[in-house]
């Protein structure tokens, strides 16, 4: 530690530190643009100066390392009078175009000026004009507006891992470009907004929609992965306008992937806002009572075990639960959340979540990945391991990867082999990626759904344990074992046991005519040609998608925008968001509408409030009551998941082919349908 | 002494000759009303009456959708809704004004940058219904081109003290 004084107030910071995060100890705000926690030091926007006592001029903070006794000011003459001019330099040639410009409002430069500028302009000269660049449908350039502060540089090259963008020349005619014409191939584009200090890369699909003054902030979570980021939806009347990500360093640090970020606008197309029921093959429009009354004439005299019900992956953990109780108290159980047919041994909750925690990654020394593409299906927790790939070093951190190669992972990482036969050349040391596995300290395995959707996924499930027990990544104080998820309600799933029951079908079983009456939670990735004619099906959802096509009844539910509800992320994580706009028309949320089918069967289930439900969450399974933290669990003793069947050599497959259309939000989302169409189908738009 | 000049007076009629006396003096001195829906007085050019949306010589609406005007009314009388239009400029598809909320304070014409929503010197807009006085962005705009001589011209007086 260095003791340093800022403004006479004594503060001890870590060696190393710059002399802005010392100010930051003292609680003095020191202005900034090209600075930013996450990304290298450039100091080039010169906004940071302060004063160091003995030193001949001013120096910039940001990149001004700290010595023992130093003695920092932060409010003399001499530094107001240097902000002053560098914000003036600053503003040269910066169009005066706030009233048109979407930064405007939330504005690092508007604010600074405001703060630290002088308060006229003494500059006549022309300004100059640069020509906006085309970074794809979802960030929006105005490049005039840029004062080259580099920071989406440094992001896309550091965090994103995609090198596209640069500077090119120098001086008043420097350019921050992307050197050719192309949209950014990055999960992570959407972030380049929030990190802009200006208005030159602004949100393309909110484009003039609003002023950040309009918008009513609600904390929420992010559904469309299983990583569970922390975002606020802004969202003015009924509309929810954008969702940007909030600081939680244990999970998304601040970072947003651009499905949670750009989805939002499926929020309001597609929508199922009343009940309807299949008269004579044609789905007609009736009042909630109608539709109970047929749900209820078509189970009467239905046994149990011919009544099913499948949860989908956008549902909070309070309907979930409250499905399963339906179908519990209608003496089924056939009951299940993984209508992708994935296999988990539950006997354990370290055998189907991500051990390690995300945060953990950046203490782990070696990293093996079976079957899964974190970039697709997790891009904010794929930005951890590159953080962590960059912070240790070359070859300090090695990734191999077992699966299909795939896009650039975005870090150095070898393609040990294709199929699970790679995994016992690891395990009896023949393949030479065992030996790197076993020198690392704190080895990680991460197991995607590309293998646990297999036939031989239980099998797969043991073997891999049985390496990770075997290189060490299973000890006391580290559990190296990750289940990586992609849906955002499986671990809820999973946690309060959505599983069939003894002697239940599983989703397939049930949609290949093992029921009668089928429930579909929010269920629709899967054909729905899968499910058998003869089958009723009710589907209980937001979306008009392809499952409501199939149903008999449809039952008009919440987004997660329109309810409260609780969400574990893949690392076991429990996360609660809150209620940011009313559902539309007659829909309800998903638990009070089965609470109010319960009373129509007979069979009421005992819970009136969302504080009842969730204290009955809390009993069924302990983990909820802790919100937001999570405990750390020794799992050195653990058995290992059970086994069971052979490995078959089959390569391991991608879970989707199209990162932009993963769940009915974003394929009712004309945003990510641009997407789709520009990022996983090029080739129609180079013909049009 | 009192008593004989009041009752003199009173039977001379004094105060009633006084009045007729005021009487005739203004009887020759110019008038100060108008006959008002043919007459008008004069206003000042900063006179803050109905508003309306302005345009450039060219045609094109000046209002640029930045929503200034709505965040400053302090009667929250004005609506804005706004998206780009085809062809990338930011404009408004909806600019309404709820002329029975308005306090005709006229800071959204202070708030304006590019001098779009101006008060101008009407102020003869009575309606016979409360629907009426919901203006959109046609009604403002109509305003803007039937008054646009005379609000340029009111802008021009008052400019050398803004």
């Amino acid at each position: 530690m260095v003791k340093v004084t800022v403004d006479g107030i004594v503060v001890d910071v870590p060696n190393g530190s710059s002399a802005l995060q010392a100010c930051e100890a003292a609680g003095k705000e020191i202005p900034r643009f090209c600075f930013h926690e996450r990304l290298s030091v450039a100091g080039n926007c010169r906004m940071c100066l302060v004063q160091v006592v003995r030193a001949p001029k001013p120096v910039a903070s940001c990149g001004f390392p700290v010595a023992e006794g130093m003695e920092i000011l932060t409010d003399t003459e001499i530094v107001r009078k240097a902000r002053r001019a560098v914000m003036e330099f600053l503003l040269i040639n910066h169009p005066l175009d706030c009233p048109i410009c979407d930064q405007g409002g939330e504005c690092d430069l508007q604010d600074q000026a405001f703060g630290y500028g002088a308060d006229h302009s003494r500059y006549q000269e022309a300004k100059r004009a640069v020509k906006d660049k085309y970074l794809g449908p979802l960030v929006k350039t105005v490049m005039t507006r840029c004062i080259q502060c580099t920071r989406c540089i440094r992001f896309a090259t550091e965090i994103a891992g995609v090198p596209e963008l640069g500077a090119v020349s120098r001086g008043e005619t420097m350019e921050v470009t992307n050197y050719v014409e192309k949209a950014l191939t990055s999960e992570l584009s959407g972030n380049l907004i929030d990190i802009c200090p200006v208005g030159a890369l602004t949100s393309k699909p909110y484009a003039f929609t609003a002023r950040p003054w309009e918008l009513k902030r609600t904390d929420s979570i992010d559904v469309s992965d299983a990583v569970g980021a922390n975002i606020s939806l802004h969202v003015r009347g009924s509309a929810v306008l954008r969702a940007v990500p909030r600081v939680n360093d244990a999970v998304n640090e601040e970072w947003l992937a651009d499905k949670g970020r750009f989805s939002v606008d499926g929020l309001k197309h597609r929508r199922l806002d009343r009940p309807w029921v299949r008269v004579h093959g044609k789905l007609q429009a009736v009042s909630w009572q109608d539709a109970f009354v047929a749900i209820g004439r078509r189970l009467d005299g239905v046994p149990g075990d011919r009544i099913g019900a499948i949860a989908g992956d956008l549902c909070d953990a309070e309907s979930l639960l409250a499905l399963k109780d339906l179908m519990t108290a209608l003496g089924s159980p056939n009951v299940d959340c993984r209508q992708d047919g994935a296999e988990y041994d539950m006997s354990h909750r370290a055998y189907y979540t991500f051990g390690t925690t995300i945060a953990g990654i950046e203490d782990a020394d070696a990293l093996l990945i079976v079957g899964a593409i974190p970039r697709q299906e997790a891009p904010v927790l794929n930005a951890r391991i590159r953080k962590r790939f960059l912070s240790a070093g070359r070859g300090g951190f090695p990734i191999g990867l077992i699966g299909a190669p795939t896009a650039d992972p975005t870090y150095k990482a070898e393609v040990l082999g294709e199929g699970p036969d790679v995994m016992a050349a690891l395990r009896d040391g023949t393949h030479p990626f065992a030996e790197t596995l076993k020198a690392a300290k704190k080895p990680m395995i991460i197991v995607g759904h590309g293998a646990l959707t297999r036939p031989d996924a239980r099998a797969i499930l043991a073997s891999t344990w049985a390496l990770a027990v075997e290189a060490g990544a299973i000890a006391a104080g580290w559990n190296g074992f990750n289940i990586l998820h992609r849906a955002a309600s499986r671990v809820a799933g999973l946690d309060l046991g959505l599983v069939p029951g003894k002697g239940g079908r599983s989703a397939a079983g049930m949609m290949s005519g093992g029921v009668d009456v089928l429930w579909l939670l929010g269920a629709d990735e899967f054909h729905t040609a899968q499910i058998g004619p003869q089958t009723f099906v009710i589907y209980q959802g937001h979306h008009g998608d392809a499952a409501a096509a199939r149903a008999d009844v449809i039952l008009p539910g919440a987004t997660y925008a329109e309810k409260s509800g609780t969400y574990v992320n893949t690392e076991g994580r429990v996360q609660r968001s809150f209620r940011a706009v009313m559902p539309p028309g007659d829909a309800r949320e998903d638990w009070r509408i089965l609470r109010a089918f319960s009373e129509v069967v007979g069979h009421t289930l005992p819970y009136d409030t969302v504080e009842v439900l969730r204290e009955r969450l809390a009993t069924v399974n302990p983990v909820f009551r802790v919100i937001g933290g999570l405990d750390a669990v020794d799992v050195s003793a653990l058995p290992g998941p059970a086994g069971g069947g052979a490995v078959s050599p089959a390569p391991f497959r991608p879970v989707f082919d199209d990162y932009y259309q993963t769940d009915p939000i974003c394929r009712a989302s004309p945003t990510m349908g641009e997407c789709s169409r520009i990022y996983v189908h090029p080739r129609t738009v180079a013909a049009e | 002494m009192g008593t004989l000049d009041r009752t003199i007076r009173s039977f001379l009629l004094a105060e009633l000759v006084a009045g007729l006396g005021a009487t005739l003096r203004a009887f020759f001195k110019p008038k100060v009303t108008i006959n008002y829906p043919f007459e008008k007085g004069p206003l000042s050019p900063r006179f803050r009456g109905e508003h309306a949306l302005r345009r450039y010589p060219n045609g094109e609406e000046r209002c640029i959708a930045c929503k200034l005007c709505e965040a400053t009314c302090p009667a929250e009388a004005i609506t804005i809704e706004s998206e780009p239009r085809d062809d990338g400029s930011r404009r408004t598809t909806r600019y309404d004004i709820d002329m029975t909320k308005c306090i005709y304070c006229g800071l959204c014409e202070e708030a304006c940058p590019v001098d779009a929503i101006v008060e101008g010197p009407n102020y003869e807009f009575a309606t016979e219904t409360r629907e009426e006085l919901m203006y959109n962005k046609d009604k403002l705009l109509a305003n803007g081109d039937r008054w646009e001589s005379v609000l340029a011209r009111r802008l021009e007086l008052d400019a050398p003290y803004r």
